[in-house]
């Protein structure tokens, strides 16, 4: 057992009560010594994705007022977390996203309308987790950070380096299960991320009323591992302290916590009355700072990007829109004999018999 | 042969599972140096290493959070839970998530992990040591939730379990932690999603699990001295459940106690004895009766005996079930016993 004086030298430090930038509101770089801007390259990406990102949930969320999706958390302004945090991330590291990151998951390559099942309705998670290691989407708030930490820890048992980056609101670093997670990632020292998008508001509670702690990064101190600090509506910001963690933890520095400061622009789902608890110039304040428009300005400030390329960019979102709303029209193409398909490997006789009982009474219609 | 106890036999069971297949993990709370407290995992981390037992942080969700990423990514974990009420925090983790992966994701993610959690009381244990948690987890969809009543099956349905697929909840009667068979290890028994008849009848069929078991066979030796034939089925697997074993047992005899240690209001045999009326209702001559714990959460230590169904709470049962007109309706002065309810009054 090390002496107390000892340890002290081994804490890491303090995150920074100022979050790390390193492009202001108006699109101009700041000095960051410590985390490398990212290239040209990895800029036009994330607004790219950020682009398509937004596009998809203007989508999704007209698709929700329609009544053709149950339900839609938007992301709305919280482009820069969603696509900065997983453009950080490898093609064998791992995603643990929620209900709330749909642009997360387009980002990451999933198919948009896959995407969307567990929000139309038709089953519970659309898409194959493996090909693009991206867990099902999580409704537990918290609940899927020890999955991360156990999936990582698996990995490095295999001799694999894959990393994961799970992505959580305020409100989740409440919960009981976000502190196990914690926890069990420090003392195992798997290369796990947690992202925390601090949107300001659980629903209708504000992010005061979560915690006493100076940032949600601060939790990270008491876990023995690091805590990151960062302004969420700068993707190069998110993007590069992502990667410099999971950089730190794949090279066995052990897990972190980003908190990333932004907003959620939207209703927390569209059938939310945000009116009743927040007023409007806290939502102008913010707009104020779209991730969007501060990438763009960067980048066609330093003639990285002209009228065309926003338009190429501005086009492929449409093109995904428009693919999106044709395969979500027409009927639902429901399956119901499959609610018994996948509950065990193998189906039990009680099963069957309700399977087929169920068949015979669709058949009488 | 040799004389092996219910705990030596699942302890060779992990070690024969670890030994096996190097995907196999046992972790929890004491595991490693200590060898659990019941000492279930007894030289493992010694014989495999921490990288195969070892003890983790104390946090029962965490614990089976962490066990479903494993799981995930095709690894095979076994959790001990280390008494049945500490399973309690991780219960969202088991209902929401390991019981639903394969059925969210259309079978694509499967989740081969075994929670292990000793249940049930009579060894004199204080509070929160001695609940039957079954009926929570039998309730859930998904999950395979099994209970081994003797060594031999303890070290078969054990292996099968790891084995398995499916996530399974792994039951273990700790009050017959320490009885012995006299077994040549390794044994494969019944496969573990069946029931078997533990002793033939005629008469009435006695249906037991985990820890009730010993107690109902030990009440049909008891009755065969009074002249009753008794059947004793023992399930093993609670979900799913061997509807086929029981019912043919069921319409020979024509009678039916269900037995078990948890409280008997919205308890596992309500379950049981519901199917068995609506699979055997034409072949029965009387109510199937319940013979379960009182509707009290668990006592005190020095209690429980009070709590727990003994042979001559089963007896008692068997003789209300008309046995040759014996018993009326009404007719033995008041009312039935607290434990036993559906009797037909
Ligand atoms: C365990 C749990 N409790 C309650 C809820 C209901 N609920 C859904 S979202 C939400 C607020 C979550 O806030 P936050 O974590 O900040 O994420 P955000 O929705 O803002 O992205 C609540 C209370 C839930 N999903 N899970």
């Amino acid at each position: 057992m090390k002496r107390t004086d000892e340890l002290a030298g081994s804490a890491p430090p303090l995150p920074s009560q100022e979050p790390i930038r390193l492009v202001d509101p108006q699109g101009h770089r700041v000095g960051e010594a410590e985390y490398l801007t990212p290239e040209p390259g990895t800029l036009l990406a994330l607004l790219r994705a950020m682009i398509i990102g937004r596009r998809f949930d203007r989508q999704a969320s007209a698709l929700a007022r329609q009544g053709r999706l149950a339900v839609y958390p938007s992301s709305h302004g919280q482009e820069a977390c969603q696509v900065g945090g997983v453009l950080a991330l490898a093609d064998d590291d791992w995603l643990f996203p929620t209900y709330r990151d749909c642009v997360s998951l387009v980002t990451r390559g999933v198919d948009p309308v896959e995407v969307l099942t567990l929000l139309r309705g038709d089953w519970h998670s659309g898409y194959d987790p493996e090909p693009h290691r991206c867990a099902p989407q999580c409704t537990p708030l918290a609940t899927n950070a020890s999955h991360a930490v156990g999936l990582t820890y698996a990995a490095r048992r295999k001799g694999q380096d894959a990393a994961a980056l799970v992505l959580m609101g305020d409100g989740a670093t409440s919960e009981g299960d976000a502190h196990e997670a914690y926890n069990f990632a420090a003392v195992w020292n798997t290369p796990v991320v947690f992202l925390i998008q601090n949107n300001r508001w659980a629903i209708s509670v504000p992010v005061d009323k979560q915690t006493a702690a100076p940032t949600l990064a601060h939790k990270a101190i008491g876990y023995g591992m690091r805590g990151y600090n960062v302004d969420g509506n700068d993707a190069a910001a998110v993007h590069a302290v992502v990667s410099h963690a999971l950089a730190e933890a794949r090279a066995g520095g052990g897990p972190a916590i980003v908190e990333a400061q932004t907003y959620r622009l939207d209703p927390h789902t569209n059938s939310d009355d945000p009116q009743r608890y927040r007023d409007d110039a806290e939502v102008e304040y913010w707009k104020a700072r779209d991730p969007l428009t501060r990438l763009e300005a960067l980048l066609r400030g330093e003639g990285l990007l002209d009228d065309a390329e926003v338009e190429r960019m501005s086009a492929e979102g449409e093109r995904l829109a428009a693919d999106v709303r044709e395969r979500l029209s027409g009927p639902d193409r429901l399956t119901p004999e499959e609610l018994f398909s996948h509950v065990y490997s193998t189906a039990p006789a009680m099963l069957r018999r309700q399977r087929q009982e169920l068949l015979d009474e669709m058949r009488k219609g | 042969m040799a004389e092996i106890s219910l705990g030596r036999a699942l302890n060779r069971a992990l070690h024969d599972a670890l030994d096996g297949d190097p995907d196999v993990l046992v972790y929890g709370e004491d595991v490693g140096a200590l060898g659990g407290v019941f000492r279930v995992t007894d030289g493992l981390t010694a014989t495999f290493g921490e990288d195969r037992c070892f003890d983790s942080p104390l946090a029962e969700a965490g614990i089976v959070g962490t066990a479903i990423g494993i799981a995930m990514y095709g690894q095979r974990p076994v959790v001990e839970m280390q008494f049945d009420a500490f399973a309690l925090p991780a219960f969202e983790q088991v209902v929401s998530h390991v019981a639903k992966m394969r059925n969210r994701t259309r079978g694509r993610v499967e989740l081969p992990l075994v929670i292990r959690i000793p249940y049930g009381g009579g060894i004199g244990a204080v509070e929160h040591h001695a609940d039957s948690s079954e009926a929570y987890f039998a309730h859930t969809p998904g999950l395979r939730v099994v209970t081994p009543a003797t060594p031999a099956d303890g070290y078969s349905m054990l292996r099968e379990a790891i084995e398995c697929p499916d996530p399974v909840v792994f039951l273990e009667p700790k009050r017959r932690y320490w009885a012995t068979a006299d077994i040549e290890l390794p044994v494969r028994t019944e496969p573990m999603d069946r029931a078997v008849v533990r002793r033939p009848g005629t008469d009435v069929t006695l249906i037991a699990y985990g820890p009730m078991v010993a107690t109902a066979l030990e009440a049909a030796e008891a009755g065969q001295r009074e002249g009753r034939d008794i059947e004793v089925i023992d399930l093993r697997s609670l979900s799913p459940f061997d509807e086929e074993t029981v019912t043919e047992s069921v319409r020979r005899t024509g009678r039916a106690v269900v037995v078990h240690e948890a409280s008997t209001f919205g308890g596992y045999g309500a379950e049981v004895a519901a199917r068995v009326t609506e699979q055997c209702f034409h072949y029965l001559e009387a109510p199937v009766l319940r013979v379960g714990g009182l509707d009290i959460p668990y006592p005190p230590p020095k209690l429980e005996s009070y709590h727990l169904p003994n042979a001559d709470r089963i007896l008692d049962a068997i003789d209300r079930l008309q046995w040759e007109s014996e018993w009326v309706p009404g007719g033995t002065g008041g009312q039935p016993p607290l434990h036993q309810t559906g009797v037909g009054a």
